[in-house]
């Protein structure tokens, strides 16, 4: 594929807002996750990664119609790093129209929809939702696209996907589709997902949230935690004026075609995504020098996706998750980890894992306890998701 | 500068609605007004096991059930498609028990529910029952979802793909929810879009473009019977297709529309 400039990226984490605070805490080994404290009475006894002093930052009031806590994220992880200034230059470049929008979500801004149910007025059939929540675009999929949209003013094409986890790293591959076509010159991509009732007690109902901090790759995990992020970033389509910029060089999406919440037994999904990945980017595995795993620290996603690395990559990579800083930001789990794959490969700062001690005995030597230095020349990022759903993608120096 | 033209051949057509269980009959109903007899309430997604057939969301069923009608039209394995699956809102009603269920008892969460309230729920039950491990990919846009799920199909042809199946869906809501994501009824449509000109298939050319009329009124007869429902946008291409008219509008979103003109040969 043509490779695509990244003229700006960004993150907000448990970590704390933008990149400086993500490399920080990458750097000194320092996690994001506490003990749970979201929401009433009643919680239940795990570990988030939760996004501090979101309560307390209303949306601006000409936004106001859109307020809800995964839009207060969403615009509070826009004004970091500079990222609306690249927005403004891209739009003075290209015109409005030619910058498309394509962000991911699992859950949207259900947060909102859950509250309104523990406040209806009336009774039976007539219950309806209080009056400061009777707001429509805020309790359907497509809230932080339109969000986005007009908090930015864009006027592309405005596509939120919701492929749960693997979301906001396949809105890389939707967007460089878009330039590669022409229909855009640029793109803002991003994802955005936030702390709700609906993540915390449906992975709870499944058995998969760990009641300890989650340990990737650990032979006694038993579960992930979950957590909340934001994060964005500025493509454009390569020409003389971003080559200093880093690229994305492929992407690779599949389906399991396997099961609805268990990933397929010998990774053959997450290989294909892989596999496409390093095909588009014309690259052979031994050339990525970090490989950020989707590593949820659940005890099938690991020890499948250890066995699908080792597959395709030699020893020497460094492959990591850095779940045990963030937590398992469901739908903004691609652009957060694609954040620090970018990050590995402009710093040469490779993260290891954290929380883990224990290799299990699946890990080939490519997963990495350990943080690293050196300089990389690509970096990737698996993101895989409900419904078999994998995407996998390559950055690379320009 | 303009967005360019993106071209595809309809290979397969396949539809439901309450009362309208396929293409055929909603081709029939276009033409004559006339409804089939004792058509089914609910579609039977021949690609689930019988007992999945049955506890599959309606949103789902009637996503796969369409999905595969346009696959078997098109003579195309449904394996080997990649595929871009549109809904406004997902499936209301499992929103509205989940949402219920959190207020009242969050512990008893269902985890087959909360499974099957991710977005992408009919794509993973999709690629599972076709056995599919080509990319699939769920999204939203409001009342520009179709258009938006359109665009993508058509921007994967023009990227490489050569074939790419495309389907639109939105079920009923239900409790407080219903009041505010407005949504009734069951409907789907799917199409199989193929990057090479075939003979006696519509060739779509399709544009971006700024919306002449916002609103793009549909009063068609598809329109009508399916009134309510949130993915009523998709309709305006299937009246075009059924009658062979030569122009159809879709809502592309935020003042843009995606133009296209269809030859039939």
């Amino acid at each position: 594929m043509p490779p695509v400039a990244i003229l700006a990226y960004t993150a907000t984490t448990a970590l704390g807002p933008g990149r400086e605070a993500q490399a920080q805490a990458l750097r000194e080994r320092r996690s994001g996750l506490r003990h749970n404290d979201f929401g009433g009475e009643g919680r239940l006894d795990c570990w988030i990664g939760r996004v501090a002093g979101l309560e307390d930052q209303p949306l601006p009031a000409a936004w106001s119609q859109w307020e809800c806590r995964n839009n207060r994220l969403a615009w509070l992880a826009l004004q970091q790093d500079g990222l609306m200034d690249v927005v403004a230059h891209v739009v003075a470049r290209h015109g409005a129209d030619r910058v498309a929008l394509v962000v991911g979500t699992s859950t949207s801004s259900i947060g909102a929809s859950e509250e309104a149910y523990t406040r209806l007025a009336g009774t039976g059939e007539a219950k309806r939702f209080p009056a400061d929540l009777d707001k429509p675009m805020v309790h359907t999929p497509h809230s932080l696209g339109d969000f986005v949209q007009h908090a930015t003013g864009l006027h592309g094409p405005c596509i939120t996907v919701a492929t749960a986890c693997s979301s906001s790293a396949k809105v890389f591959a939707q967007a460089a589709r878009l330039i590669e076509a022409g229909v855009v010159d640029a793109a803002l991509v991003g994802g955005v997902d936030t702390l709700c009732g609906s993540v915390l007690y449906g992975f709870n109902a499944l058995q998969l949230v760990s009641p300890e901090p989650c340990k990737p790759f650990d032979s006694t995990r038993v579960g992930l935690s979950l957590g909340e992020a934001g994060g964005f970033a500025v493509l454009e389509r390569s020409d003389s004026s971003n080559e200093a910029h880093p690229q994305l060089r492929g992407y690779g999406e599949s389906s399991d075609a396997h099961h609805m919440s268990a990933p397929h037994p010998q990774g053959l999904g997450a290989q294909l995504a892989m596999r496409d990945a390093l095909a588009r980017a014309g690259i052979s595995a031994d050339a990525v020098g970090y490989l950020n795993l989707h590593g949820t620290a659940t005890p099938a996603n690991d020890s499948v996706e250890a066995h699908a690395v080792a597959m395709l990559f030699p020893d020497e990579l460094h492959a990591s998750s850095t779940k045990g800083w963030t937590g398992h930001t469901l739908g903004a789990a691609g652009i957060v980890e694609s954040v620090v794959a970018l990050l590995a490969l402009e710093h040469g700062e490779l993260p290891g894992t954290l929380n883990s001690q224990q290799r299990d005995p699946a890990c080939g030597q490519q997963i990495r306890f350990d943080n690293a230095r050196r300089p990389i020349q690509y970096a990737m990022n698996n993101s895989f998701g409900f419904g078999g759903n994998n995407a996998s993608l390559v950055f690379g120096r320009a | 500068m303009t967005s360019p033209v993106l071209t595809a051949s309809v290979a397969g057509i396949g539809f439901w609605a309450r009362g309208l269980p396929s293409w055929e009959s909603a081709r029939a109903f276009v033409a004559s007004g006339e409804l089939p007899e004792a058509a089914p309430t609910r579609p039977s997604p021949q690609l689930l096991a019988p007992n999945e057939r049955r506890r599959a969301p309606d949103t789902v069923a009637v996503a796969l059930d369409v999905a595969l009608a346009a696959c078997t039209a098109a003579g195309r394995d449904p394996a080997t498609l990649a595929s871009v699956f549109s809904s406004t809102h997902g499936d209301l009603a499992i929103t509205d028990y989940m949402c219920e269920t959190l207020a009242t008892d969050p512990g008893s969460i269902s985890p087959t529910r909360f499974h099957n309230s991710v977005h992408n729920a009919a794509a993973g039950y999709w690629t599972i029952g076709a056995g599919a491990m080509t990319p699939a990919t769920a999204i939203s846009a409001y009342d520009a979802s179709f258009g938006q799920g359109l665009l993508e199909a058509l921007v994967q042809l023009a990227t490489g793909s050569e074939a790419v199946l495309l389907v639109g869906y939105d079920g009923a809501a239900t409790g407080p929810l219903a009041h505010v994501s407005r949504s009734e009824g069951l409907l789907g449509g799917a199409l199989v879009l193929v990057r090479d000109a075939v003979p006696g298939q519509p060739r779509l050319q399709a544009r971006l473009q700024q919306a002449t009329d916002p609103g793009i009124a549909d009063t068609g007869a598809l329109a009508r019977l399916a009134a309510g429902n949130a993915m009523l946008p998709m309709l305006p291409l299937f009246e075009a297709l059924a009658q062979r008219q030569p122009r159809a509008t879709i809502v592309a979103g935020h003042g843009k529309a995606l133009g296209m003109e269809i030859t039939y040969d």
